[in-house]
């Protein structure tokens, strides 16, 4: 093992650079690389650098060809992952065995979690659609149809990653009008059909607008092939929750006054107050059948009288 | 009369259809997840549909599936910032894999611990402070500080003070003294952090020590020997000290009788679970043990040597298979691999 020197940051630039890319519990909008292989095929670039597109501000377009098989080794994939801070990768590649290949894949902590090989049949470049497209950026809608998604357990797991990594950035708040792009991945046939669309929002005499569809962009038919999926103990640690991500209890009956005073409330359940168990005192104990104050006074003189004749005794 | 009621039930169906519907219809409800914008529709595909026209039938499903994602949308709490409507969408439902492993929490320093303890707040301080000598505002630290006592070109000296000392050189001491000793425990932090606990400084030089510090400063002395103190002579009036450090506490020689039986029965009770035999392993050992008397004894007897049987199956002899594993490894690993 390297004894590695802890590298201080020197700058403030720097330090803020590593303190972003640390571990944390509310995470970054994940990363795309989008990596060439040995040999790629015109298709392929096209189809690399088009995904890169959609994925235009998250996403990192590896210049040079890469000679990595990332199902043999994965640890230049790693190396990668480790130094663009990168958490999702598409690798493309064209060979005669395997022609127009992509392996689409994600990490967890710099380490693969899991990848899938799809091998490209149609392809249709958003070139080719002549129209309008939509603006770079913008979050896509991303529906999924087909019941091998939910029935095949490879499949539930290749919607999760194509859902990880197609989704646009982690928002609360969206424009209605500035929904654009639609992603439309269909698993028939035993082959996975991606489409991409652009709304057009038209009158539909309620408040909720009749969408129409216009496909624009890249339109890929895909093969299932290889996949290599994490075991469930790495996908267990993947899915870990951070505590403090539970939302805290709501002190609602706290509340401080303007004197800076804690003020609390009590709820308390309805009591009966003829029977509340207050202070003893004896002296106003209610006598039996008499009248209260008179039998206060007389139990009182009573009681004196007693205490006398007791003393006398 | 019945041409009326359909000429007027004509013109209503023509004024709705001036707009197309927003509705639609699915056998199984499509799941949204309005937090991440996206939506499964489960609902089996029409195959045969499918396969007479593909990209006509993606772009109507893709439509239905849209509309019903938006109809959903359009029904969320609506908010205006800067004149444009903005919609608040709710918490992501479906859960993706972290990025990274869950950050560790950084262990607490020693005086936060204090701190915690004690219930002492940090108190936000001013950056300017105001400085009586120049009347004015200036920053607590830094260039140009407030009642900065570096600058002073006269200091007073008391009656009671050593006259030969020089009361310049004093201040920067004690000030380089004061940043060693926050470097020290900085340092120690953040060791503390990496591997929990740190060594105690020990003693530090002291110009004036006390009766606790000198008692201390005797016993470590008596210690730092090349034995750890055992043939260090006592002084003539020095009381025996006790012993220092972990007492180890041993069952007396006749003691609980029960206890002793106990442990005793204990230790007999482990030794006795003895591994439980894995067959298939057992057996597998055992049959190679036997090809291997086999192959290497052939028809049951030893082999001599220069015997005419011996030469020749001297190909066929394989001599004893080797302990796989350590004994190989510098051996034939490189050429069993094949790389």
């Amino acid at each position: 093992m390297v004894l590695q020197r802890v590298v201080k940051p020197k700058t403030h630039k720097g330090r803020k650079f590593l303190e972003n890319r640390e571990p944390k519990i509310e995470e970054n909008d994940k990363v795309a690389m989008f990596i060439k292989g040995g040999n790629t095929s015109q298709t392929v670039s096209q189809v690399l650098k088009e995904m890169y597109m959609l994925k235009k501000p998250t996403g990192i377009m590896m210049k040079r060809k890469n000679v990595v098989r990332p199902f043999e080794d994965q640890t230049t994939l790693e190396y990668f992952s480790e130094k663009n801070d990168a958490s999702l990768f598409l690798f493309g590649s064209h060979s005669k065995k395997r022609p127009h290949n992509l392996v689409l894949g994600r990490f967890f902590d710099h380490h693969i979690l899991d990848m899938v090989e799809l091998g490209i049949e149609n392809f249709r470049s958003m070139f080719e659609f002549q129209n309008d497209k939509c603006s770079h950026g913008t979050k896509p809608c991303v529906i999924f149809s087909g019941q091998d998604f939910e029935q095949l357990e490879d499949y539930a797991k290749l919607k999760s990653l194509l859902m990880d990594f197609f989704r646009g950035p982690k928002t609360e708040k969206i424009r209605l009008s500035g929904l654009e792009l639609v992603l439309q991945v269909t698993a028939v046939d035993n082959k996975i059909y991606f489409r991409t669309f652009r709304t057009v929002l038209k009158k539909s005499g309620t408040k909720i607008p009749r969408v129409e569809l216009e496909e624009i962009g890249p339109s890929l038919d895909w093969v299932v092939k290889r996949s290599m999926f994490g075991s469930d103990d790495l996908y267990k640690r993947a899915n870990k929750k951070p505590s403090e991500a539970k939302k805290s209890k709501t002190q609602k009956n706290k509340s401080r006054t303007n004197l800076g005073d804690k003020m609390g409330r009590i709820h308390m359940q309805k009591q009966n107050l003829d029977t509340l168990q207050t202070r003893k005192m004896k002296g106003l104990k209610r006598k039996k059948g008499g009248d209260e104050v008179e039998g206060e006074a007389g139990e009182a003189s009573e009681s004196t009288n007693e205490k006398l004749r007791k003393m006398a005794e | 009369m019945a041409d009326l009621v359909e000429n007027i039930l004509r013109e209503e169906a023509e004024k709705e259809s001036k707009y197309k519907t927003i509705v639609v219809q699915k056998d199984v409800d499509i799941e949204i997840d309005d937090g991440n914008l996206l939506a499964y529709d489960p609902n089996p595909i029409d195959v045969e549909l499918f396969r007479s026209n593909r990209n006509e039938y993606l772009s109507n499903l893709a439509r239905d599936n849209t509309q019903l994602l938006f109809n959903k949308l359009w029904t969320l709490p609506v908010e205006k910032v800067e004149n444009i409507v903005l919609a608040k969408l709710p918490n992501p439902s479906t859960q993706f894999p972290r990025e990274k492993r869950l950050p560790k929490p950084k262990p607490e320093t020693k005086w936060e611990k204090y701190a915690k303890v004690k219930g002492i707040q940090n108190k936000k301080k001013d950056k300017l402070v105001w400085d009586e000598q120049h009347k004015e505002f200036r920053p607590r630290w830094g260039y140009g500080r407030a009642n900065d006592d570096t600058k002073d070109w006269l200091i007073e000296i008391k009656s009671n003070a050593d006259p030969d000392e020089d009361p310049f050189a004093k201040r920067t001491n004690a000030k380089k003294e004061r940043t060693a000793k926050n470097e020290l425990q900085r340092l120690r932090n953040i060791a503390r952090s990496r591997y929990g606990k740190v060594p105690g400084v020990g003693l530090t030089p002291v110009s004036k020590p006390n009766k606790d510090q000198l008692s201390k400063a005797l016993v470590l002395a008596k210690k730092s020997t090349a034995s750890l103190g055992k043939f260090t002579e006592k002084l003539p009036k020095e009381k025996a000290t006790r012993e220092k450090g972990k007492r180890r506490k041993f069952e007396p020689c006749v003691g609980d009788m029960k206890k002793e039986k106990a442990k005793q029965l204990h230790i007999l009770h482990t030794l006795s679970q003895a591994p439980p035999v894995n067959v298939a392993k057992a057996a597998q050992q055992f049959m190679s043990q036997e090809e291997d008397n086999a192959t290497f004894s052939k028809e049951g007897g030893r082999k001599k040597r220069g015997d005419k049987a011996g030469r020749r199956s001297k190909a066929g002899g394989r001599p004893p298979k080797k302990n796989k594993g350590f004994q190989n490894r510098g051996k034939g690993g490189k050429g069993g691999k094949g790389k």
